[in-house]
């Protein structure tokens, strides 16, 4: 197991460096982040509708595409030269590429999160201050629940015709109920309410991260044997 | 090919029932005092809506399988099954709001439950798109089951939620701790109208199976 991990580390550096050096997706995803809110600024009405209530779907809604541009791009970096087979080739397991992956995955879709919540506060107004602890739990674990499940997905789209349409039609029933959940206990704590209400929502949040990282990693390899 | 044909006379003889059933839930069954006529849709919406959940399930041990066995049979079972599954889910997704209209007033609301067979329907639909998507048979079979066993595992934690929010639509009637809180005579027709579903399903999975075996036959390497 520990092996596993170590070479988790490895290739999920090997992801990273290659990312931070040209760093043509992480701008790409973080000026994305910027324009979705930005469309959203301009869809709503704001003497109708205040900004702290759409702020909850504001922020999944961006997430969620944040997210996808990020998942997408995963392994379409190894259809290049053929380097997934490389990776196969390596000596080392089939679940630690999964475990690289997702962790290579994380940081990315962190970073870009990252950039996405102070200017999300900023745009919209909304203090996020206050909550921002018991927030970066709920977003920390929903985005861990579906970079999970879309790192194994992608593996499998990343291979076939209209990749990037057909993973978002895959992802997205699977993204729906933790986003739910991260709404509802988003918008309670932006309402000023305590964290322990919302305790169904994050135990069912965990819940969901455990089965599906737990799920992926074994059934990682059956996307890549040949 | 004799499995086509068992599988169409199963289908038939489904059919035939169903026009049965109708028969009796129509003219034999009492009507509901508060829904009115209403009511009836409850034999057809309550059955394919428990065999579009049960058809997501068996796609999902069907691919369990699958990648212990590397049987193709389970391959074309699990295809066979989500597509029947999705004609349940839709057949579902139709007659709900032509109940809910004259009940509720509106054809559709984000009810949990509502919410819960519509995500069932698109992931059969994503299913099935990704079974188009690939073209190399052993591939297909091998992303299909990955993705099955996720939907499968989904399920739970949907219709876990289900239960957390409030919600609009009817609570269980039947299959409830306490006893059945309908008519004799409802509670008879329903379970004639659920095993007729039964049949149908059967018979239709039983075709899908036939005619994949025979593309897999009339173009080996496809």
């Amino acid at each position: 197991m520990a092996d596993v991990w170590r070479h988790a580390w490895l290739l999920a550096r090997k992801d990273l460096l290659v990312e931070f050096r040209s760093r043509t997706a992480i701008l790409s995803a973080v000026v994305f982040t910027i324009l979705v809110l930005l469309v959203f600024n301009f869809g709503r009405d704001p003497t109708a509708v205040a900004a702290v209530d759409l702020a909850p779907s504001i922020l999944w809604v961006t997430f969620t595409f944040a997210a996808m541009l990020a998942l997408n791009r995963a392994f379409q970096l190894e259809l290049e030269n053929q380097a997934l087979d490389g990776l196969l080739l390596a000596p080392v397991s089939r679940s630690s590429i999964y475990l690289g992956k997702l962790v290579a995955n994380l940081v990315f879709v962190a970073v870009v999160e990252g950039v996405g919540l102070p200017l999300f506060a900023l745009f919209f107004n909304v203090p996020v201050v206050p909550v921002l602890g018991p927030l970066l739990v709920v977003i920390a674990l929903a985005t861990i629940g579906f970079v999970a499940v879309g790192t194994l997905f992608s593996a499998m789209t990343g291979r076939t015709r209209f990749a990037e349409l057909l993973l978002p039609v895959l992802l997205l029933p699977f993204m729906l109920p933790p986003l739910i959940w991260a709404v509802l206990a988003t918008a309670a704590l932006l309402a000023g309410r305590p964290l322990s209400e919302s305790a169904g929502w994050l135990r069912l949040l965990a819940a969901f991260d455990i089965v599906f990282v737990t799920l992926a990693f074994f059934l990682f390899p059956a996307t890549v044997n040949e | 090919m004799r499995l086509l044909k068992t599988g169409r006379w199963i289908t038939i003889l489904g059919l035939a029932l169903l026009a049965g059933v109708y028969v009796r839930a129509l003219a034999f069954t009492p009507v509901e005092r508060l829904q009115g006529a209403a009511q009836k849709i409850f034999y057809l919406h309550v059955p394919a809506a428990v065999w579009t959940e049960t058809g997501m399930v068996l796609v999902g041990l069907a691919s369990v399988f699958y990648l212990f066995l590397k049987d193709p049979r389970l391959d074309r079972f699990a295809a066979a099954s989500a597509e029947v599954g999705l004609i349940f889910g839709t057949i579902v997704l139709t007659t709900g709001p032509i109940w809910g209209k004259p009940i509720w007033g509106t054809w559709w609301t984000w009810d949990a439950r509502l919410t819960l067979t519509l995500l069932l329907f698109l992931m059969y639909v994503g299913y099935l798109l990704l079974r188009g998507a690939v073209t190399d048979p052993g591939l297909r079979a091998r992303y299909s089951a990955v993705l099955g066993i996720s939907g499968m595992c989904l399920v739970p934690f949907v219709h876990l939620s289900v239960y957390m929010f409030r919600t609009l639509h009817p609570q269980p009637i039947i299959l409830k701790p306490s006893a059945p809180s309908l008519p004799a005579e409802m509670l008879i027709t329903f379970l004639l109208s659920f095993v007729v579903f039964t049949v149908l399903y059967v018979g239709f999975v039983t075709q899908r199976y036939a005619l994949s075996l025979l593309r897999e036959q009339a173009e080996p390497y496809a």
